[in-house]
């Protein structure tokens, strides 16, 4: 499967839009791009895959400006040298443009303060000529058969609009004048969040672009659509180039097969598929944002793991049975009793036993400003009122002795969160919850953002937990991760289970493998 | 993707590990210097500053700013703002006044009514803010307004004195070491604030609830009960200062409490800059109004004229916030 790189393609014939090679980028020691390369020919759509963790983002950060590679790291554009590190924001003189998955619209302004957004923070404008911008944004989408009001909010137009917006304005500023030209356009992930027919949209306006000469980079999760779009794809795994693909030629398992590797399983046996026990946590026919009509039965010491591709919906199941997020509808049956998910809060959540642990540390894990005493002891604080007074030193002796349990270094209670790293901050956050005994642990992201050393401490008292009998709901795109905790994995797409996983069937390859071909199934 | 992480993190460790010296000049630099003012003036004017009657008058005609201030400090580490403390307080004199000399209620009633108006006042502002997500800014900087232009109606602008002695005895006549009672109930409350910021269970939930909303959120906090509780005390504290501002003056004027205000917020976050540095704090909240007031009474004393509180004040919060970033390490400012 590993075919030829630049050079055997007959689409090359002038100098390629974009060559990058030797491209190595070392964080802490570990490599995240490794000796990689890749060639982007003149007016083709080229398809850049990858799992998570494989150096697509790095690799797209590199061009961006926002990362400099290693030494001996090289660039091209149109056949001219490019000395790299690019500093931020260069990419708009070699005339390449970016649309991130967040696609950088303010949703609270207009289409055309939204369009001018760009031009307006790169260079000042004096008596800005609104009527006349705005005939000229009615001419540009026009040009592109978009009808896009300029005076509409962006909040309010429908979610492929505003992937067509920040795509043309990307556009836009790349050829300056409003008309396109030749160029690299960038799409990281654009579509995640778009149904089928939206997206066949977007990739109608993709083919305009290239017939006008531009190039472009595609950057997706899902298989199905870069076979549509691309001309050719580079698969990177581990940072290195795994495969260089001719859409044309290729099948679909020979893009997942790359994706994934032939590598056998890892070390870490998934957990044995005990017979599982009697219903401890019940989730009946959850509804909420993506998710539609989840069901889900737990046994005591279970670990069941729920992942998909991004979009898929799987990462909202535990803020919605938490009532972090208001849930359409659905029960959670738990300790005997029978909860509404509609009208759940979080305190209700705590009450019933059920903790969260959040993905996003910094915002809704932990308070990066005050100490690790006061973060670790906050959900009992009640407890603690003692005769008159919060004993402060039995909270920090406390929180001591959680913090020497959970291996937090260093184990001072007294110092600010924020200065922990964030596998410390996150064996502060398991601490916390598990300190409360709970029936139902919700993860999102466990072991996001922790360094091998915590991830080794955060599963093991995540298992510690389970076989003291709590149930456990971990959403996680780690496939490594849920192979090496999980007895039973859920993988979704749409908002709904396509594929289950147990015991021995486990295998961060054959997660991969479902969660790929799951997205086939999309409506 | 953790690639600036890591130092970051060294250099917050080095911050700690420089702690003890560091931490206590922060937590004690502002005690110093005021102590340095009180010595300045007092040698350049033994006779008329350093006087056991001009220190005595500070403590006490103050109280009423320290009551102002440990009023905001407590929606301010809940990290919502209320601009209408100062103006709950001439209200709240005013109707003191108003039923009192007008209506000839007793002084007991009046007081009451004054103290239940300003916890109303803060509950509506609480809830605006909570129930319809407006930043707490923009609710009291109109409820504020609103609650001027009531004073003003109310007295038909016009001063009103008369008010009971016995209201003036228990605030600023009847004295013990020689310091008018109003000064030991401004720092019972600031004991009273400090123990329930610090001490109780409550307290905490209102800190978590300032640094880490969705933190809190998310650990079973009820975070709008929480900051309506926040505003609802405030609103209280105002009152309270207005009954103290009443007894200090035996009358009740429509505009002037209205100039506690700035100086209020410029005593928060210069007392957030020390004792507890980072964090607003009652007893650094007390030593700052002592410190402001020490010297703006000192300036006037060498021959500058009233103009130099305006300046003085308003120079004092710029200074005061730029200290309490140098504290917190150039941080985002969260409000």
């Amino acid at each position: 499967m590993e075919a030829s790189l630049a050079g055997a393609n007959p689409r090359v014939r002038a100098a390629p839009a974009l060559r990058l090679w030797d491209l190595s980028k070392t964080f802490g020691g570990q490599k995240a791009l490794d000796n990689a390369s890749l060639t982007v020919a003149q007016g083709e759509v080229h398809g850049l895959l990858g799992q998570n963790g494989s150096g697509k983002s790095t690799l797209i950060k590199v061009l961006a400006g926002f990362h400099a590679p290693d030494q001996g790291s090289r660039l091209e554009i149109g056949g001219v040298d490019v000395a790299l590190p690019l500093a931020p924001g260069a990419f708009r003189k070699h005339r390449m443009s970016f649309v991130h998955q967040h696609l950088g619209l303010i949703p609270s302004l207009t289409v055309l303060e939204n369009l001018s957004l760009g031009r307006l923070a790169e260079r000042d404008a004096w008596a800005i000529n609104w009527p006349a911008e705005r005939r000229a944004a009615k001419r540009l989408f026009a040009g592109y058969d978009i009808d896009l009001d300029p005076d509409a909010r962006v909040a309010d137009i429908p979610a492929v609009e505003r992937a067509l917006l920040a795509i043309v304005r990307a556009i836009a500023e790349m050829s300056g004048d409003g008309g396109a030209g030749a160029g690299l356009l960038v799409l990281d992930e654009p579509t995640p969040f778009l149904p089928k027919r939206d997206v066949d949209r977007l990739f109608q306006l993709i083919r305009t672009f290239v017939a006008k000469g531009v190039s472009v980079i595609f950057v997706s999760h899902d298989v199905d659509e870069v076979m549509e779009i691309t001309d050719r794809a580079t698969v990177l795994r581990d940072g290195k180039v795994a495969a260089t693909i001719e859409t044309g030629a290729a099948t679909k398992s020979d893009f997942i097969e790359a994706i994934v590797g032939r590598k056998l399983a890892p070390a870490t046996p998934p957990a044995p598929p005990s017979a599982r026990g009697p219903s401890h946590a019940m989730v009946h026919n959850l509804s909420g944002g993506t998710i539609e009509g989840f069901s889900l039965d737990l046994a005591a010491g279970e670990v069941v793991g729920v992942t998909g591709l991004i979009g898929s919906g799987y990462d909202e199941i535990p803020y919605l049975i938490y009532g972090a997020r208001e849930a359409r509808g659905g029960t959670l049956d738990i300790g005997g009793q029978g909860v509404k998910l509609s009208e759940i809060k979080p305190r209700d959540a705590i009450r019933h036993g059920v903790v969260l642990v959040p993905a996003d540390r910094a915002n809704a894990g932990v308070i990066g400003p005050l100490p690790v005493a006061d973060n670790v002891t906050m959900p009992t604080l009640a407890s603690r009122f003692r005769r008159w007074m919060l004993s402060r030193r039995a909270m920090i002796a406390e929180a001591a002795e959680m913090a020497r349990r959970f291996e937090v270094r260093p184990a001072d209670p007294a110092m600010n969160m924020a200065s922990l790293s964030g596998g410390n901050q996150q064996k502060v956050v398991l601490a916390k919850w598990l300190q409360m005994a709970p029936k139902l642990i919700l993860l999102d992201e466990p072991t996001q953002g922790v360094d091998i050393g915590a991830r080794q401490t955060v599963f093991r008292h995540i298992a510690g937990a389970a076989s003291a009998g709590a149930a456990v709901l971990c959403a996680s795109s780690d496939y490594e991760q849920l192979a090496a905790i999980c007895s039973r994995v859920l993988i979704f797409a749409s908002g709904r289970v396509v594929a289950t996983l147990e015991g021995d069937e486990i295998s961060k390859e054959a997660i991969a493998e479902r969660s790929l071909a799951g997205a086939g199934s999309r409506a | 993707m953790t690639d600036s992480a890591p130092t970051h993190g060294a250099a917050q460790i080095e911050r700690v590990a420089h702690k003890p010296i560091v931490y206590r000049l922060e937590q004690f630099g502002l005690i110093i210097v005021w102590f340095l003012l009180i010595a300045v003036f007092g040698y350049l004017k033994p006779d008329t500053f350093l006087t056991w009657s001009n220190l005595s008058t500070i403590l006490g005609s103050q109280a009423v700013l320290v009551v102002v201030t440990l009023g905001l400090i407590i929606p301010l580490t809940a990290n919502d703002f209320d601009l209408s403390i100062a103006f709950v307080m001439t209200l709240s004199s005013m109707l003191i006044a108003v039923l009192n000399v007008n209506h000839g209620i007793g002084i007991g009633w009046a007081v009451i009514a004054a103290l239940a108006l300003g916890l109303a006042i803060g509950l509506i502002n609480g809830l605006l803010i909570t129930v319809f997500r407006i930043h707490s800014l923009i609710v009291t900087l109109g409820t504020g307004t609103f609650l001027h232009g009531l004073t003003l109606w109310l007295s038909d602008s016009m001063t009103i004195s008369g008010i009971s002695s016995s209201l003036i005895n228990a605030v600023i006549v009847d004295r013990l070491f020689g310091v008018p009672l109003e000064f030991y109930y401004a720092i019972g409350l600031a004991a009273l604030v400090w123990y329930v910021l610090e001490y109780t269970a409550l307290g905490r939930r209102i800190l978590f609830v300032g640094r880490g909303r969705e933190v809190a959120r998310l650990s079973g906090i009820n975070t709008d009960r929480v900051r309506v509780g926040c505003l609802a005390a405030s609103g209280l504290f105002g009152a309270l200062a207005g009954v103290l501002y009443a007894g200090t003056q035996g009358a009740a004027d429509p505009v002037s409490g209205v100039t506690y205000q700035l100086p209020a917020f410029a005593a928060a976050f210069l007392g957030s800059t020390c004792i507890a540095p980072g964090r607003f704090n009652p007893w650094g909240a007390t030593v700052a109004v002592y410190f402001l007031v020490t010297g703006i009474t000192g300036l006037v004393f060498l021959g500058f004229s009233s103009f130099i509180q305006e300046m003085f004040y308003g120079g004092a919060l710029v200074v005061a916030v730029t200290l309490s970033q140098l504290v917190r390490g150039r941080q985002e400012q969260q409000f």
